[in-house]
Parts: C-alpha cells; sequence; structure tokens
C-alpha cells in the first residue's frame, strides 16, 4: 500500500510536482539528507521517461507515481504505453559520450523509435544520457512491467533510517 | 522555479546566463535561445550554469545538441559550471570529456586554457 500517490497527466510541466512530492515523502520517511539530490534526479528522469512514452503513444493515461515508506523507501513510476515501445528507449546500447558528437545518423537524422514517433537529435541523447543517470544515481534500480499487466514500471528503492539500523523507530 | 536567460558579451563571446531549473518541461526554452544566438552569428558560446538548480537528461541533450550544431559551423560551446551537485551529472554520464567545464565565466573567456590548469599569465 503506497504512502503517497501522485497521478498527473503526462505533461512536461507536472514533472517538476512529481519531483518535489518525491523528495517531500522522502525526507518524511526519514531516508539521509545526502540522497535528496539523487532521488530528485531518479524521479524526474523516470517520470519524464514515461511522459514522453505517452506523448510518443498519443496517450492520455495518467502517470503514476508510488511512493512507499516501509522497510525501504520506495518509489514507482508506472507508465501505460506498450512494453515493446517501453523497453526499446529505457535500454538501449549505451554509447561512448564521446561519439555523440561524431555518431552522425542517429544525431543528425531523426531516429525511430519502437513506436513510431521520432526522435529530434536532442532528445536522441537525452534518452541515452538518462539510462546512465539512473543506473549511475540509483543503486537498485528495475524497470519491469506494471503490476496490472498494462505498461511498464521502473521501481527505484533507498535505504531509510530504519533499514540502515539507526532508526528509533516510528512516532 | 522557472529558467531565467540572459546574454551578454564578454571578451568577444557571447555568454549566456542559465539559472532555476532545466529539465523536460523548461530545456525547449534554452534550446530556442541556444538555436537563435548560433543563427545570429554567434560562433564562440558560454554557457554558464552556476545558478543552475536543476538539470536533468533533457537538458544535457540541448547542450550537446547545441555543441554539435556550433562545432558544425566551426564554432564551440563551453560551460561554466562551478558547483559539485551539477559537475557530478558530467561524470556520471561521461560528459565531463565531450564539454569543456570551466569554474567561471573568467576562466572560460580568458583563454583556451582548461579548467583548473594555471593560465599562461604570470
Amino acid at each position: 500500500m503506497p504512502t503517497v500517490r501522485l497521478s498527473f497527466t503526462p505533461a512536461p510541466a507536472h514533472v517538476r510536482t512529481a519531483r518535489l512530492v518525491g523528495v517531500a515523502v522522502a525526507r518524511k520517511a526519514g531516508v539521509s539528507a545526502d540522497l535528496f539530490d539523487e532521488i530528485r534526479l531518479a524521479v524526474g528522469e523516470a517520470c519524464s521517461r514515461a511522459v514522453e512514452l505517452h506523448r510518443q503513444q498519443g496517450l492520455t493515461d495518467l502517470v503514476d507515481v508510488l511512493i512507499e515508506d516501509g522497510e525501504k523507501f520506495r518509489i514507482r513510476v508506472v507508465d501505460r504505453a506498450p512494453i515493446d515501445a517501453a523497453l526499446g528507449p529505457v535500454l538501449p546500447d549505451l554509447p561512448d559520450p564521446a561519439t555523440l558528437l561524431d555518431q552522425s545518423p542517429p544525431l543528425t537524422s531523426r531516429a525511430a523509435t519502437p513506436g513510431g514517433a521520432e526522435l529530434v537529435p536532442e532528445e536522441v541523447v537525452a534518452v541515452n544520457m538518462r539510462l546512465a543517470l539512473l543506473a549511475g544515481l540509483v543503486d537498485e534500480i528495475s524497470v519491469r512491467p506494471a503490476d496490472d499487466g498494462r505498461g511498464t514500471q521502473v521501481c527505484m528503492t533507498w535505504p531509510t533510517a530504519a533499514s540502515r539500523g539507526g532508526g528509533a523507530g516510528r512516532p | 522555479m522557472e529558467l531565467s536567460l540572459s546574454t551578454r558579451t564578454v571578451a568577444g563571446r557571447r555568454v549566456l546566463d542559465v539559472g532555476g531549473e532545466i529539465d523536460v518541461y523548461t530545456a525547449p526554452q534554452l534550446r530556442e535561445r541556444l538555436v537563435a544566438l548560433v543563427e545570429d552569428g554567434a560562433r564562440q558560446i558560454v554557457v554558464d550554469l552556476s545558478r543552475v538548480e536543476f538539470l536533468d537528461s533533457t537538458g544535457l541533450g540541448v547542450l550537446v545538441g547545441a555543441l554539435k550544431r556550433l562545432r558544425s559551423v566551426s564554432g564551440d560551446l563551453s560551460l561554466v559550471c562551478p558547483r559539485e551537485r551539477l559537475l557530478k551529472i558530467f561524470r556520471i554520464t561521461g560528459l565531463d570529456g565531450v564539454f569543456t567545464i570551466h569554474d567561471s565565466v573568467g576562466a572560460a573567456t580568458s583563454g583556451t586554457g582548461e579548467a583548473g590548469e594555471p593560465t599562461a599569465a604570470g
């Protein structure tokens, strides 16, 4: 059962709201303040990914953010895009960043996504950087089918004071 | 916090001062401004990120796109980024090896030296 649940229309303007909520709940959950920047960025990246998938697929469904303050602090971001469309952008072969500048085909021509939408060069770079950031920032992350089978969920967990062994119990 | 953008010229280079948060919502504004600067003839652009509170992958994509656009017209783009929290993002993505990153606008506009290296003067 999520502690906090947020659903938003797939618009870029709402991604900031999700970041703010994620960090606010983390603070309340006793997550170390050292991790707030990481959580802010990771929630933003996961939500941006969901928003872009919905827009590429022409979906107006809400993006769900489920935040659980349990033994660990867990955030799940759930999209409703077809799974084959979702897995392409989230699991590309990560290029060496140095090649981003000379890579003519993906950057100067438009690259197609599995869903058929086209990405401008900046977006191609952003998709690759998003994966690098999520992999580099979050120790425990998985991407799997949504619980109800429709769409995918990015699941990220961080330790809380309780799971670090330093918790003094809940109020 | 919304994005703030302002431009000035320092030592013959166009400096774009960016403040606020660069994310999936605000990055298009940054992209438009950078494209406009290049179309107006700017070839040496310094993007000052000193007052940026947040930067995500969309923002990184815009910066890489601008660098690529400038290189294609024999120009260059460098960054000013004195804050560790943003530098970490460039390190994680490996983009610290793609961009020239300085710790101040003065360093970015004073010559060709890389950030952190002693200047030729003195």
